[in-house]
């Protein structure tokens, strides 16, 4: 087994306007099962942050525990890394934005980490509208414990020893929408052309972006019967839109149908662009998401694009005030402003 | 488009591309593993079954394997596959045992070979183990032909040339040496089976109408029988300053062996610009280090001399001018003629055929260019039974061509004694079988080492410039030639896809670390080489293409700069990507 990927790299290779190439986002070689889902989003991230030419350094990026949270050692070797305790990646991706609200923050976690042990978390993570990007590698079932539903396994969906599950799945998109969260998204993992384009639109959204992205395990889940396999997923799959990320200088000379066609401006003046596939849904009005999510649910339908956009959003630094500068560059005047202003303060408690 | 047919072996035989360049087809990466693995006797033979001359061409060999070599597209260079060979040749054991058994009784039918050169005694070797009873012409004392006459033996020691020639000629072969045949008929009605021609291109060519060749003629020299004087011990010194006429290996060898025979001041003149001469790269660098300029842009006009004795010659200055098609034409630059002074002149511009032995009325035909007409895969001539291979057959090329061109000549005149039609060829043996030996573990060394290429040691100049028999190159010791063996990225073990195992997860595409593995929609071939991750723009590299996914999507795969890492294929939770162990052996005489 290879352990260490060679060093060469196409020489034709493309450069991003930072000068660097593909291999500068790259990470150590997967240890994961071959074929696996989250190698597949890991590659989606590489892409979606070489393309927007993010200078490596300075994006933080933060897991829990399982297959998908080991993911982070295998793409952006170059960036800052926090492998913290199951389930607890949003209180420490909270603190860390606090602290330098500079970085790109880039959570990972999995359909355990996330609706399981770190249920509570992940709600408040959302309704704080942290300025991240929330990546849930959804596979189904707890694949680094070999294979039992996890609680996002769809009601009546086979395991691989045959057994049904009789639990009602969590549904994640549904669930974020509810608690406020202002960039909502659901991808497959064998969907690149749709995935790339949403993380870097999640990437560029100002507050708490979740993707939630199928992502089939091999091992575990890809049996007939499983509603997380790859045969699965491409049966069931039923894009919303298609769609493009356009950065913000890049002129836009496409005419559209206004019909087929929706330009969403995000706040940084960058745009998505969706192809409407599905009449009758818009990813700016919450009813309209939320009425298609349930009609998909008993159609057995996976909806996929992007779900629901706030573009009024206000990230949680900005809602609570925090300073605008990174903790570590303030310097001791600031942090002690003397007691002339602790007594300000105190009069102004009185 | 349609899916690659990967039963047709010519499509893997192209993507192993040293040894899709190399005239005899030698199995390159599998003798470079055998190196690795230390085992080099076993690569000795290898070679030795393919290239006849392992030793001879480890030194010495134009290799047009290296610039083939897919190394030199991933990084600056490729591969010193050559010094590799050398490798297998200085560190062998014995290799009596693994001999062809040369019959005690013969099978009743005579061949004449006239000329033992490299192509002369491939035939041999070919034939003699079928029990054809060989007889071999040739002027010269000792076999080799300009592999004795003309590579210097600081570039090749007699050692290493008298054993590889005494291999064949040890194979109960007639020698009729120190012989020159001066009729074809003669031969032809001694009673033999068939006849091969292999007497290279002896002549060297002559500047005749330049004013004043003819008037100190004792100092003015033809490069190949000037080294040939050398090598056979005729002539042993040169005047201080020496001019080499010539752009080709010939003249880099006469440069460097006038230095070692007392030529202090040598200077090569050539008419074109330095980076269009013949001559290889590397010798020409071995003979800047010999501390001999090389001027360029200089054409001859004259020799000058003074009471007979030799002084100098003029040269007119000249630059290179393109039209359209970038043909090149030497303009004058109107700068005065310049004078270089000379006490000898060695004329290596060239050499060509001689075959007025041959006589007219035998049904040889000869072509405009009075070379004789040849077929270019039987190598037979007009005259059934007589056939021609090496220099002597299309004009001169290099050792590792008259090689490849005996193999082809042996086939034909085994086919001809036997009554068989020469123009049915014997198809290659191929195999292709899978290198696994467990999940993620194959039976190569798939790492990619991101050594850079490592130069061979050379002997101090002091030395070898003092004594023209010691050998420059000191070849690899075994540390650098593993290292270097372990640059090979082993294009032979082929990526095969098997569409109808694919689950399209991407991982196969996602890990691939030169982006050439694609999931795409179908297109014509130019559509789709357009729209791959990285294009596949060179045209001379096939794409691999499967046929429909589940999906609708095909898999193409650029063969361009694939590091045949196996990552694929471990990253494969089907195994639909197999690493397979390709082999091509070309089809010798008697298969």
């Amino acid at each position: 087994m290879s352990y260490i990927k060679p060093k060469f790299e196409h020489p034709r290779a493309p450069k991003n306007t930072l000068g660097y190439t593909r291999k500068e986002y790259e990470g150590s070689l997967s240890t994961l099962c071959a074929g696996c889902g989250h190698d597949s989003i890991s590659a989606a991230i590489v892409d979606a942050c070489f393309e927007l030419s993010i200078e490596p350094h300075r994006v933080a990026k933060l897991s829990g525990i399982g297959c998908s949270s080991k993911t982070p050692a295998y793409f952006l070797n170059n960036s800052h890394g926090f492998n913290s305790v199951h389930g607890r990646m949003p209180s420490v991706a909270t603190g860390a934005n606090l602290a330098n609200r500079d970085l790109v923050y880039l959570g990972v976690s999995g359909d355990g980490d996330s609706a399981s042990i770190g249920f509570g978390q992940f709600a408040h993570v959302i309704r704080r509208n942290l300025n991240m990007t929330y990546i849930v590698m959804n596979n189904g079932c707890y694949g680094l414990t070999k294979g039992q539903d996890s609680a996002t396994a769809d009601h009546g969906s086979v395991s691989k020893a045959g057994s049904v599950n009789n639990f009602e799945g969590i549904d994640m998109c549904a669930i974020a929408i509810e608690l406020g969260a202002t960039f909502v998204a659901q991808s497959f993992s064998g969907d690149k052309n749709q995935l790339i384009p949403l993380i870097k639109a999640a990437l560029s959204h100002s507050g708490f972006s979740l993707i939630n992205v199928v992502s089939p395990c091999v091992t575990f889940n890809n049996n007939p019967g499983s509603t997380k396999s790859y045969d699965y997923v491409r049966e069931h799959n039923e894009a919303l839109s298609s769609l493009d990320f356009v950065p913000v200088k890049e002129e836009i000379t496409t005419e559209y149908d206004e019909i087929d066609v929706k330009m969403v401006e995000m706040h940084d003046g960058t745009f998505i662009k969706l192809n409407k596939l599905h009449q009758g849904f818009d990813p700016q009005d919450k009813l309209s998401i939320i009425n298609a999510l349930q009609v998909a649910r008993q159609k057995d339908e996976i909806l996929t694009g992007l779900l629901y956009l706030d573009t009024e959003s206000i990230e949680l630094n900005d809602l609570i005030g925090t300073v605008n500068k990174p903790l570590n560059s303030l310097t001791e005047k600031e942090l002690c402003p003397g007691s002339e202003v602790l007594e300000k303060i105190n009069a102004g408690l009185r | 488009m349609k899916p690659t047919n990967i039963k047709d072996s010519e499509y893997f035989h192209k993507v192993v591309d040293c040894q899709y360049a190399c005239p005899a087809h030698t199995p390159v990466p599998h003798y470079i593993r055998l190196i690795a693995a230390g085992k080099y006797t076993e690569a000795y033979m290898v070679n030795w079954e393919s290239n006849v001359f392992p030793g001879v061409l480890g030194r010495t060999c134009d290799r047009p394997c290296e610039p083939a070599c897919r190394r030199g597209r991933v990084e600056e260079e490729p591969v010193a596959i050559c010094r590799l060979k050398r490798v297998a040749a200085d560190f062998k054991d014995d290799i009596a045992q693994y001999l062809p058994e040369i019959p005690k009784v013969k099978n009743g039918k005579k061949i004449a070979i006239i000329g033992a050169g490299p192509a002369g005694l491939t035939v041999a070797r070919d034939l003699a183990p079928l029990g054809y009873e060989i007889h071999m012409y040739d002027d010269q004392t000792k076999g080799g032909g300009m592999m004795r006459s003309q590579i210097p033996s600081f570039r090749l020691p007699n050692s290493v040339l008298d054993q590889e020639v005494n291999v064949i000629l040890d194979m109960d072969i007639v020698k009729h040496f120190n012989q020159y045949v001066t009729s074809l008929k003669d031969i032809i009605n001694g009673g033999y089976d068939a006849v091969f021609v292999a007497t290279g291109a002896p002549k060297g060519k002559d500047l005749p109408n330049l004013p004043g060749r003819w008037d100190a003629k004792e100092n003015i020299h033809i490069g190949i029988q000037w080294l040939a004087n050398v090598a056979f011990e005729h002539t042993n010194k040169i005047g201080k300053k020496v001019i080499v006429l010539g752009g080709g290996n010939t003249a880099m060898d006469c440069c460097r062996t006038s230095r070692r025979l007392g030529g202090e001041e040598v200077k090569v003149l050539v008419r074109s610009p330095f980076k269009e001469m013949k001559a290889s790269p590397w010798e020409k660098e071995d003979a800047i280090h010999e501390d001999i300029p090389i001027l360029e842009n200089h054409v001859p006009k004259s020799f000058v001399s003074e009471n007979g004795k030799l002084k100098g010659m003029f040269f007119e200055k000249v630059e290179a001018q393109y039209d359209e098609k970038g043909k090149r034409k030497l303009v004058p630059t109107g700068e005065p003629d310049v004078f270089i002074e000379a006490d000898d002149v060695i004329i290596a511009i060239g050499q060509e055929n001689r075959f007025e032995w041959i006589e007219k009325d035998l049904g040889v035909e000869f072509n405009e260019w009075e070379m004789p007409v040849v077929d270019e895969t039987t190598f037979a001539s007009t005259c059934a039974g007589v056939f021609f291979g090496g220099d002597a057959a299309l004009g001169p090329k290099n050792v590792i061509t008259a090689v490849a061109q005996g193999h082809q000549a042996a086939i034909s005149i085994d086919k001809y004694c036997q009554g068989q039609d020469i123009s049915d060829r014997p198809a290659p043996d191929v195999t292709l079988i899978s290198t696994k030996m467990g999940i993620h573990e194959w039976s190569y060394d798939n790492g990619v080492s991101a050594d850079l290429r490592f130069v061979v040691p050379q002997e101090d100049k002091k030395i070898t410039l003092a004594d023209r028999k010691k050998e420059v190159e000191l070849g690899f010791d075994l540390q650098s030639a593993f290292k270097e063996a372990e640059r090979c990225l082993n294009c032979d073990v082929q990526t095969v896809f098997m569409e109808d195992k694919c689950i399209e997860c991407d991982a196969c595409m996602d890990v691939c670390p030169t982006q050439c593995i694609n999931f795409t929609e179908n297109a014509e071939e130019e559509d789709l080489r357009a729209k791959l991750l990285i294009p596949a723009l060179d045209k001379s590299q096939d794409i691999l293409v499967s046929d429909i996914l589940k999906t609708g999507k095909v898999m193409v795969k650029d063969e361009d700069v694939c590091l045949h890492c196996g990552l694929c294929a471990e990253r494969c939770p089907t195994s639909a990507w197999d690493m397979q162990k390709f082999m091509y052996k070309t089809a010798k005489a008697g298969c």
